[in-house]
């Protein structure tokens, strides 16, 4: 190939030419702090071993004694009732009750994964300051304004008020409120009061998916009709 | 080197002092610090944990081990799931029978099957648990954020293997359970009616769906498992290994208290270890 040429040289400080990245700021880790070190070997790997061991003797006692539910063959003409997903998938299926398909089973999650992907790309509060230690009294109204919004949007716009999303919104922003109310210097509040606002976001996420979830699971029946797992049996 | 020999010394020379053996480790036994570092980065396996970690980065209620859990519940799953394959037709209602003679002919077959299945449980279970406790800490930040967008992408390669392996064996709960799921797809504006053709080849539930996800749980989605991992912990070991908070942000607490002896000099026997 014309114009191509292997960088060959007798020279070896001259070919091929050598190329030098120093990273600004880069130190060797161990250098990093003066915090105790110890060798991997055999104290992490000691550490390893025991959790796989205590991990693989569960799943073992759990396979021995428990086992994998095998119904009848798959029938196409004979439609279970209630069909459900697997449970990683009830917490979606729980908001089919409320909104259809498009919005609970595409938008919603949709939106969710695409909000965790960009999380840590969002400039907003990425060094994780505490919410209220500056503009107090406006951030307050714009929370709870946002909080009436929210509420709104999921208390009429589905086909019945969304409580499963509604109650931990309330919750969150209740105990986001409380260290302004009540200002702290240590203690409970005063740790509340430290979070960030991604912190309250991801926690609002985190109880709705258990709430959906857990309702999705074990309190619903025959035609996703509410029913109490201790009386009905979990369908 | 040199070494003091004690009582049964000549039973680890016989074994760790040979040709054979030093061409497969090229080290000897792990009693000193400098065969200590060698036992880890001259193993492919091993290398990828650092020679030496910090005392609090090791403690089970930082991260409470869940990402190797994790790990380890992928490790099981290939190994069961590589037998199941031997017991296993994708094809209807072969693949029934195959679970009716697990359960009755195959020796331990109902274990084998029980442990895929709960294992396969346990790792949604701690990839979503792992995947909080990386929020909570703040692990997610720069310059991490690209490995958190690869452990969303992990996260939803496992719920895709749970639920490809759902279908197979082809019974009411494995039917009904996919159904609902690809009917969800199937809402999806313009591009659902082509993605649940896709995923199924076909309109509904049959079994070329029963051999796509079957290729997709087998091969396709363990691979990108894999690669992705790979990726994923690669650069944890870039980042300096586990997040342990920002410098300032969190002051190791009063003197942790010392999870090993004073590291002795090299050379030393092991009987000094003791």
């Amino acid at each position: 190939m014309k114009g191509y040429s292997l960088e060959t040289d007798d020279n070896a400080r001259k070919a091929p030419v050598r190329l030098v990245v120093v990273q600004g700021e880069s130190e060797p880790a161990v250098d990093a702090s003066d915090e105790p070190q110890v060798m991997s070997m055999p104290h992490l790997f000691l550490r390893e071993g025991i959790a796989l061991v205590v991990l693989s003797l569960g799943l073992v006692l759990l396979a021995i004694f428990v086992d994998a539910p095998l119904e009848e063959i798959a029938n196409p003409l004979k439609t279970p009732n209630p069909a459900k997903a697997p449970w990683y998938f009830l917490g979606l299926q729980e908001l089919l009750h409320y909104y259809p398909p498009i919005f609970s089973g595409v938008l919603l999650p949709g939106l969710v994964v695409l909000a965790l992907v960009v999380i840590p790309y969002f400039n907003v509060n990425l060094k994780r300051e505490a919410l209220w230690q500056t503009r107090t009294r406006s951030k307050l109204a714009y929370l709870w304004a946002s909080v009436a919004a929210l509420s709104a949007i999921f208390l009429f716009t589905g086909a019945h008020p969304v409580w499963p999303i509604v109650l931990p919104l309330w919750l969150v922003a209740v105990l986001m409120t409380l260290p302004a109310l009540y200002p702290r210097r240590q203690g409970a509040i005063a740790w509340l009061g430290d979070r960030s606002l991604a912190f309250w976001i991801f926690l609002w996420f985190l109880l709705a998916s258990v709430a959906l979830t857990v309702i999705g699971v074990f309190f619903r029946g025959p035609g996703w009709q509410f029913t109490l797992p201790w009386r009905d049996g979990i369908y | 080197m040199a070494r003091t020999s004690t009582r049964y010394r000549w039973i680890a020379d016989a074994v760790l002092e040979n040709r054979v053996f030093r061409s497969i480790f090229r080290h000897g036994f792990a009693d000193s610090n400098r065969n200590r570092s060698l036992a880890v980065f001259s193993n492919i396996f091993l290398h990828i944990h650092p020679v030496k970690v910090n005392v609090r980065a090791i403690r089970f209620t930082r991260t409470y081990y869940l990402g190797g859990l994790s790990a380890a519940t992928f490790l099981i799953l290939v190994v069961t799931g590589i037998f199941l394959m031997f017991y296993y037709h994708p094809s209807a209602p072969r693949a029934y029978d195959d679970m009716k003679d697990l359960q009755f002919v195959v020796y331990m077959g109902p274990f084998l099957r029980n442990l895929h299945r709960w294992a396969a449980h346990a790792m949604v279970a701690l990839v979503l648990l792992h995947m909080v406790r990386v929020f909570f800490a703040g692990a997610y930040r720069p310059p991490r954020e690209f490995n958190w967008v690869v452990g969303v992408v992990l996260l939803l390669l496992t719920i895709l293997l749970s639920y490809t392996g759902y279908l197979l064996p082809w019974d009411q709960l494995a039917y009904w359970g996919v159904t609902v799921g690809t009917n969800m797809a199937d809402s999806m504006p313009v591009l659902g009616k082509y993605t649940k053709f896709l995923l199924l080849g076909g309109t509904e539930v049959n079994e070329n769906a029963l051999l796509r996800f079957y290729v997709l749980h087998c091969v396709v989605l363990p691979f990108f498992l894999v690669l992705l991992l790979s990726v994923h912990i690669w650069r944890v070991r870039k980042d300096g290994g586990i997040y342990l908070g920002e410098a300032g942000e969190e002051k190791p607490d009063a003197e942790p208290e010392p999870v090993a002896p004073e590291p002795e000099p090299v050379g030393a026997t092991r009987e000094s270890v003791r």
